[in-house]
């Protein structure tokens, strides 16, 4: 055992050694230990259209949902006003035809390489003291646009542990901040702290295969490299899924997620996790994750 | 064995790889300049295992021993989410962050300033409690750029108070800033736990420090890891403009005094010349002297209390001869019981008295309700029996069986009556016995005014006299934070003392100073030997 440890170590300092002589980034963290998944792309891989395949799923959902409740906004007569038919619900577990709506679904490993950053950006709005949309994927390095469409004070408070945290205020109606993230992170916790109900959750992931399922549980993944892919499913009360799925050239391959109502007593939910700190991490060293664009 | 403990015992990184295997680590660190940081770091983990770990935890994560009884919790250095920064929203602190906080300690949190410290051994532990977090690896931080203030204040304090509206720094703070707004029942940092809306009026106990300049600092950066968002972006994108920002900042500042208020063992009960004021409410109060008490955490016996919501006192007092008058206001955000605050209750129970995350330590008796109790607000005044003859006084904290103390006890329940004390929770109702208040509560501040005739119908009580100092002791408690009679928070002895007769007073006044300045003196010697003696009241002040 003693000799075990010790060999690791000396194996670690090697490979150690080996990026540093190798003009790494000086981190010091042993790249090998990630997978190689922080190599930066040298450009960013085109899917051929004529081979690019389909994933068509659907989160099923077994079970008696838990009741959605009113959300009481009678302090704030400008959001509870905008609700003309019939007031403002939880948000936590929607469902509709047997499905599950607002889980995040993107493809956890089997991708090669990095993709190019969309230059478009992802909104996130707020009106009628809520967040829209509830959950929402965003790119690392892409833009992330926040948008205040109510006229009173909202504050945007990201409660990310592998990404720097921010907490800014956005005091009136039609103003906008961007940020980026630089870290893949499946979920941060986005939360408005003048108003407790307000609660948005936010994927980061390196690559454009991320979806959230509609109101009736489906979502689709298109444009994939033909592979075979773990996706993962998250949600914010049931915790997550993870299931293997091959689709070939220009195949559409037909994959479910089962949730059931059972789920929620145990359930796991990454979330904001303590940064862990140990030699599988992942931690990329890839410099600031939150930058300042303004 | 957990394989993950091999790296987690120590600080992250090549620390923690270099101690493992140090013959080749050393080869390596003293290569070039790595050696001055290593021993730096070195340096600074003796400091740290010396002075802060017991807080912050071996592994830095700010869950040492000491953390579960901690409102705000310490930091976590691996998070690294400061709060007091000159940095923008989301950004690591700079050195001198870092080195201001260690000066000035963290006021208003259990964070004590480091005099104690030289400048090397800050550098040192500074650069140690940076090993702890892979994003100090990264990058390194940069102070914004602030503007001066201009100077001109020509709209204020117009200009700040609309700000203060406009910019809805009441929903959270309240419209008179003592940290009693409609969101405020519902504030978490990014632990989950309860977190306090600053009291704007008491800008000592502000985090980053007193004075429109931190404010306006604390404005742009915001307060990372607490519900205080930076204004920066706002200021970008002009939604607010400096001059706003700076009109806003000393407004705020304007909130509280420009300094800590000063301490002093005697409160002073003049004689009215026109009457005693009528309630909390009569204009009069505004020309009596006050006199401010600061309460810290009865954690002596149990049931404790580490982070109590009542931090001071404010005691003014009056007599005319036959009767005595005391009014006293304290700040609490909570007019308890009040159902907007049930969740609050319910969390600080679990945060505070359930001993929950952070292992070690006692477990307290308490059993966390399942569900809020209505619980009041109360204070009590304590008073030795009779006037001592000498220096001896019961024990401040509610007395104990041998020698009682006398109490005025009123909570927001059941009113006004006087009491004895036989101990902590031991306590003896004994009706009005001639007391009468009157309470009211507004914008998150309690004022109680109480008067009694300064002799006690029969001796139950305390009787007062005129031109001796009059031992007196306060004991504060707010519901909504499940705090009682016995869990709050509390001050150490104080004197009353009613002023004598004008007439006598002329030649009188100068020799009681002379008498009373030694006696106090006297006291502070036999205090201080006392401290010494019973190292806990130490620790009561302290924490």
């Amino acid at each position: 055992m003693i000799l075990k440890r010790w060999m690791n170590g000396l194996v670690m300092v090697l490979i150690g050694s080996a990026l540093a002589c190798g003009g790494g980034d000086g981190g010091g963290e042993p790249a090998a230990e990630t997978g190689g998944e922080a190599e930066p792309a040298a450009a960013a891989p085109v899917v051929d259209p004529a081979t690019a395949a389909t994933i068509q799923g659907m989160v099923a959902f077994e079970g008696t949902p838990q009741a959605t409740t009113e959300i009481d906004m009678s302090d704030e007569p400008a959001c509870a006003e905008t609700y003309t038919e019939g007031p403002p619900m939880t948000e936590g577990v929607v469902t509709g035809n047997g499905g599950l709506a607002n889980v995040f679904v993107y493809v956890k490993e089997g991708l090669d390489g990095g993709f190019g950053t969309p230059s478009e950006p992802v909104v996130l709005d707020q009106r009628g003291c809520r967040y829209r949309p509830h959950v929402l994927g965003v790119q690392s390095g892409q833009t992330l646009l926040i948008r205040n469409s109510d006229p009173l004070l909202h504050n945007i408070n990201t409660q990310s542990t592998v990404n720097r945290g921010f907490n800014i205020s956005q005091p009136q109606a039609g103003m906008e901040s961007t940020r980026e993230f630089s870290r893949a992170e499946v979920m941060i916790p986005v939360k408005c702290d003048v108003h407790g109900w307000m609660q948005a959750y936010l994927g980061v992931v390196d690559h454009p295969y991320y979806t959230v399922s509609d109101g009736g549980g489906s979502f689709t993944l298109a444009s994939l490299p033909p592979g075979t892919y773990t996706l993962e499913a998250w949600h914010e009360v049931f915790g997550t899924i993870t299931q293997e799925v091959s689709v070939g050239a220009a195949e559409t391959a037909e994959i479910t997620f089962a949730f059931s109502a059972d789920m929620a007593k145990d359930a796991h939910v990454p979330l904001g996790e303590p940064l862990v700190l140990h030699a599988h991490m992942g931690f990329d060293h890839q410099g600031a994750s939150v930058s300042d664009s303004r | 064995m957990r394989p993950a403990r091999f790296f987690r015992s120590r600080p992250f990184g090549r620390s923690a790889r270099s101690t493992t295997i140090g013959w080749l680590s050393s080869t390596v660190l003293l290569a070039g300049a790595g050696a001055t940081a290593a021993q730096d770091v070195e340096r600074g983990r003796l400091v740290y295992e010396e002075w802060c770990v017991e807080c912050h935890g071996t592994e830095g994560r700010g869950d040492g021993p000491a953390a579960a009884y901690m409102l705000p919790r310490p930091r976590d250095f691996v998070q690294a989410r400061y709060q007091v920064r000159t940095t923008g929203p989301g950004e690591l602190p700079t050195d001198d962050d870092l080195r201001l906080v260690l000066r000035n300690g963290m006021p208003g949190t259990a964070m004590p300033a480091w005099p104690n410290l030289s400048g090397d051994e800050r550098d040192a532990v500074i650069a140690y409690i940076k090993e702890f977090s892979p994003f100090f690896e990264d990058e390194a931080p940069t102070a914004m750029d602030f503007s001066r203030d201009s100077g001109v204040r020509d709209e204020s304090p117009a200009s700040g108070v609309e700000a203060y509206e406009r910019l809805e720094c009441w929903k959270c703070h309240g419209s008179e800033g003592r940290g009693d707004g409609q969101s405020a029942p519902t504030l978490e940092d990014w632990r989950k736990h309860p977190i306090r809306a600053a009291d704007l009026t008491e800008p000592w106990t502000f985090n980053g420090g007193m004075g429109a300049e931190a404010i306006h600092t604390r404005f742009l950066t915001g307060l990372d890891g607490t519900p205080m968002p930076a204004y920066s972006d706002a200021l970008a994108s002009s939604v607010v403009t400096e001059r706003e920002l700076w009109d806003l900042a000393h407004y705020v500042a304007g909130l509280g005094p420009a300094d800590a208020p000063t301490q002093s063992d005697l409160i002073f009960a003049a004689q009215a010349d026109e009457g005693l004021p009528q309630g909390p409410s009569d204009d009069a109060w505004v020309e009596v002297e006050a006199f401010f008490v600061p309460l810290v955490g009865q954690v002596i016996q149990k049931p404790r209390q580490f982070a109590p919501t009542v931090d001071g006192v404010w005691v003014q007092a009056l007599h005319d001869g036959n009767n005595l008058t005391v009014r006293l206001t304290w700040n609490d955000p909570s007019r308890s019981p009040d159902p907007s605050w049930d969740e609050w209750q319910t969390k600080i129970s679990e945060t505070l008295y359930a001993d929950g995350e952070s292992g070690g330590g006692e477990r307290t008796e308490y059993e966390v309700e399942s569900a809020p109790l209505p619980l009041p607000d109360g204070l009590a005044v304590q008073f030795p029996p009779q006037i001592p003859d000498g220096l001896e006084r019961p024990y401040f904290l509610m007395g104990d069986p041998r020698r009682p103390v006398s109490l005025w006890l009123w909570d927001s329940q059941t009113g006004l009556g006087q009491a004895t004390a036989r101990g902590l929770g031991e306590i003896e109702a004994l009706g009005s016995g001639g007391l009468t208040g009157q309470a009211d509560y507004e914008a998150g501040q309690w004022r109680l005014t109480t008067s009694r005739a300064l002799l006690a119908p029969d001796g139950s009580a305390l009787s007062f006299r005129e031109g001796v100092a009059i031992p007196i002791a306060f004991f504060a408690w707010d519901g909504s934070s499940a705090e009682d009679v016995r869990r709050g928070s509390v001050s150490g002895w104080y004197y009353l003392y009613l002023e004598a007769p004008r007439s006598a007073a002329v030649y009188a006044l100068p020799l009681l100073a002379t008498l009373v300045t030694a006696a106090i003196a006297l006291l502070l010697a036999v205090r201080a030997r006392r401290s010494a003696a019973h190292p806990m009241e130490m620790t009561a002040q302290t924490t």
